[in-house]
């Protein structure tokens, strides 16, 4: 009986070594999960059979793009799409022999932070299903969580692998930006997004970014990495210098009991040995989210100028050509798409550029000014990944900001292009409180590093207390 | 900072290939308008001196060998054509653009 709950990917490769389970086994065991718990939970929009071998399964964010496999982003205008080629993301996955077990809801385009804004509806939280699990890739982190998949690949923006990892108590990783390939991956904001994985520990997490990482010639944006990808071994954090910046710590509507869990833990990488430090980003925590909810709308209204309706997904029938681009874009696209869109062509239109997309890029190179001077003294700063636990559905739908302020305290570190790293810390209502470990730039070892000493003090379980 | 008036959220809309519904019109221009009054934020500090930063690493000028590879054949840049003719695209015809 293969408990999928608690299987670790680096515990299903021993099984899988020592041959006490086989590849089809394995397979069938993540499928009968997924068969039992994703009615509920609506974790998947597509479900793959198993093509065969002894690799481990994996769960894929669909708004990467898999080849002969749905890839439709959320939305309904991508609805039918089917790709002609693998993402390199993917196309490394395969080299290692992972098999994909589907493909997993999102935010339509990424834009969102509960999955509620997916065409195709929203996914739940296995904690309580009655609430959300974060989103953009709420649809990743509760398949986990849910033991529906052992590991899974998100993508990140401005918060959507840490964020939803923090709402359903797993490990996620928004890596280095430029670090992870985006070559057949749906852009929404091509200057911040980032693949990366969604895990149950810290070790499985750094190694499915050894697999995702390195320089791509489709995409000039990638660098191969400095240091190759250490899994973390040492039980303490000695000699590590952690800084708690206090507006990250401090910010207006952080829950109490999100801010209990997180300063425990803190107290916690002391004992373990940590120097740790109160410091300050005075600039980046109050501007951060304006900075981000610019810069990414008016890059999301370029990139998605390429739904047209010509040359793949949705078209509306149409006598003339711009009525069909029109229609084709206003019937499929959702409200949170056109909202950013408005608000990104707005922001880029004549007269308008320099007070908005302009000075955003002025703000934003203050953010990594912030952050870069920060690292001169600290190996890794610490704070929640969200302000709160997950939200019941429906409570931010109608207010479009309140929504926004969900990744308050990731916006920062994405600006700045910075890794940030989620981990389970705690419990608040019952419900699971994310630790963000944010890094310098290719500082994902030591994040792992303090990630893993911090699983191992805490004892976080990770499987939802109703699944046990 | 500016509000934005109807005619201006249906031009905006005209540059975006997006057609309003009339039901959509005061929802969408409310909220655009309540996003933009937050966005402004970033107006209030005085960064003419500073740079801006378009791109978190310092990666200039990544070169590609010139050398021809193989691309999609045809048959598969097609397949999700909405409507196709022999090896084009097809789209209804013209229109003012």
């Amino acid at each position: 009986m293969i408990d999928t709950l608690r299987l670790t990917a680096e515990g299903a490769k021993d099984l899988l070594e020592r041959k006490e389970i086989s590849g089809a086994e394995l397979f069938a065991a993540y499928r009968a999960a997924i068969g039992e718990r994703d009615e509920e939970l609506h974790c998947f929009l597509h479900v793959c059979d198993d093509p065969g071998g002894d690799g481990l399964p994996i769960a894929v964010k669909d708004v990467i793009g898999t080849k002969g496999i749905p890839t439709t982003a959320g939305s309904k205008i991508l609805e039918g799409y089917i790709p002609v080629y693998d993402s390199t993301v993917v196309a490394r996955l395969k080299e290692h022999g992972l098999r994909i077990l589907g493909k997993t809801n999102t935010d339509e385009f990424a834009m969102g932070s509960s999955t509620e804004n997916s065409a195709f509806g929203p996914s739940h939280n296995p904690w309580d299903p009655s609430r959300v699990p974060g989103g953009s890739g709420g649809g990743s982190a509760a398949a986990v969580s849910a033991g529906m998949a052992p590991w899974a690949l998100g993508s990140d923006t401005g918060g959507s692998i840490k964020q939803p990892s923090a709402l359903c108590g797993n490990v996620g990783l928004r890596p280095t930006y430029g670090t992870v390939s985006r070559y057949g991956v749906v852009a929404f904001a091509s200057s911040l997004d980032q693949v990366g994985p969604v895990a149950r520990n810290v070790r499985d997490c750094a190694f499915l970014y050894s697999i995702l990482a390195g320089r791509d010639p489709c995409d000039s944006t990638t660098v191969e990495l400095p240091r190759p990808v250490e899994l973390p071994t040492a039980e303490d954090v000695k000699g590590l210098r952690i800084g708690v910046p206090k507006e990250l710590n401090e910010a207006e509507g952080i829950e109490p009991g999100v801010s209990a869990a997180v300063q425990a833990a803190i107290a916690k990488l002391e004992e373990l040995g940590a120097e740790v430090a109160e410091c300050s980003l005075p600039l980046s925590v109050e501007y951060g989210v304006a900075c981000y909810y610019l810069i990414a709308p008016a890059e999301a209204s370029s990139n998605l100028a390429r739904y047209d309706g010509v040359r793949y997904g949705y078209r509306a029938a149409a006598e003339e050509r711009l009525e069909m681009y029109e229609r084709t874009r206003s019937e499929g696209f959702g409200d949170e798409p056109k909202r950013r869109i408005m608000v990104g062509t707005y922001a880029l239109s004549a007269g308008y550029y320099d007070a908005y997309y302009g000075q955003a890029q002025k703000v934003r190179t203050v953010i990594k000014r912030e952050h870069d001077a920060l690292f001169e003294t600290f190996d890794a700063l610490v704070s929640p990944t969200s302000p709160t636990v997950a939200f019941p559905l429906g409570a931010r739908t109608a207010d479009p900001i309140a929504m926004y302020l969900c990744d308050l305290l990731t916006i920062p570190s994405c600006m700045a292009g910075l890794p940030g790293l989620n981990v389970p810390c705690g419990l608040s209502e019952g419900l699971p409180v994310g630790l963000q470990l944010v890094g310098p730039q290719f500082g994902e070892n030591t994040l792992f590093r303090i990630g893993h000493a911090l699983e191992q003090a805490l004892g976080f379980d990770v499987v939802p207390e109703r699944l046990r | 900072m500016a509000e934005i008036d109807r005619e201006q959220l249906f031009k905006v809309a005209r540059l975006a290939r997006l057609e309003l519904r009339e039901d959509e019109v005061d929802r969408l221009g409310q909220q655009l308008n309540d996003i933009l009054a937050a966005v402004s934020k970033v107006s209030e500090l005085d960064l003419s001196d500073v740079p801006a930063t378009s791109h978190p690493l310092d990666v200039v000028n990544v070169w590609g060998e010139d050398e021809p590879r193989d691309c999609l054949p045809a048959e598969e840049a097609l397949a999700n054509a909405p409507e196709r003719e022999g090896d084009f695209f097809k789209v209804p015809p013209g229109g003012a653009v």
